[in-house]
């Protein structure tokens, strides 16, 4: 239960970052990936901002035993490159390039612009789906 | 150029990505897992496994109520959604597949991962955002943006 409220306010905080920055704004996305066209800087400035407390996070994250809402810390351990990270993450590129939407924004979204962002939503889990079952 | 950096407005920016900086960096510190959105949002909906799936939907439903909040403090979020239902498919089922296989998206990789200079969230983030450009680099050349 604690650590579920922790999980929701980390989501809100989260998602109110996202609505705050213009991400839930897919023209803004694609406006940064534009370099010839209109080239729109905001995202690096988000990112910029976003990765500033994280540094500073891990660096705490090494000195702890355990997190302080959990018994033990599960973070991904891998540090292989393979050809299954680098297709996934320029299929991914692909379509964050196509609809100006990731993950985030887009199920944050949902309070912004309810239709669209669901059929988005909808397609990814599909397509999450796809990967997990069909195509793995 | 000048319009589009007007309308940048940086410390936005720079306050929103603070805020979703400080939001990982809570589940990092409390429960001792990446905030990976696409990870989340697999494991809320069952589709994969990970975190205790009430964590995982906890963190999920959390994202459109902050921004519900944002949006109902400063009177509204601008946002413009592609129209077309097409677009909004295909993207949605690259996006979701691309990124299980590559484990991760702009959150675990591009903010997670790389503030801990993780070489494969440095690959992923350099390769998604490589295909992105070319890819609305392409569109705007058949006409599409």
């Amino acid at each position: 239960m604690r650590q579920m409220l922790v999980a929701l306010i980390a989501g809100v905080l989260f998602g109110a970052g996202l609505a705050y920055s213009g991400m839930v704004d897919p023209q803004r996305v694609q406006g940064f990936l534009d370099i010839w066209g209109a080239w729109d800087p905001m995202l690096a400035f988000v990112m910029l901002g976003a990765i500033m407390p994280m540094v500073v996070a891990w660096l705490v994250q090494q000195r702890m035993q355990k997190p302080f809402a959990d018994a033990h810390f599960s973070l991904p351990g891998t540090t292989r490159l393979d050809a299954r990270l680098a297709t996934g993450a320029v299929l991914f590129g692909a379509g964050w390039g196509i609809g100006g939407l990731c993950p985030g924004p887009a199920i944050a979204g949902m309070a912004i612009a309810p239709l669209s962002a669901a059929i988005f939503v909808i397609a990814m889990l599909a397509g999450m789906a796809v990967q997990r079952f069909v195509i793995k | 150029m000048t319009e589009a950096f007007a309308r940048a407005m940086p410390q936005e920016g720079l306050m929103g990505g603070l805020m979703i900086g400080i939001a990982a960096a809570i589940m990092l510190l409390g429960l001792g897992r990446v905030a990976g959105v696409s990870g989340l949002a697999a494991r809320a909906s069952g589709i994969a496994g990970g975190a205790p799936r009430g964590v995982a939907l906890a963190f999920i439903i959390g994202l459109p109520l902050g921004a519900f909040l944002v949006a109902a403090i400063n009177g509204g979020v601008a946002t413009h959604f592609p129209a077309s239902s097409t677009t909004l498919i295909i993207a949605g089922l690259l996006v979701g597949f691309g990124t299980r296989l590559g484990s991760g998206c702009t959150s675990g990789h591009g903010v997670c991962g790389l503030s801990r200079l993780s070489r494969r969230s440095i690959l992923a983030t350099a390769l998604f955002m490589a295909s992105g450009i070319v890819t609305v680099a392409l569109m705007r050349l058949v006409g599409f943006l």
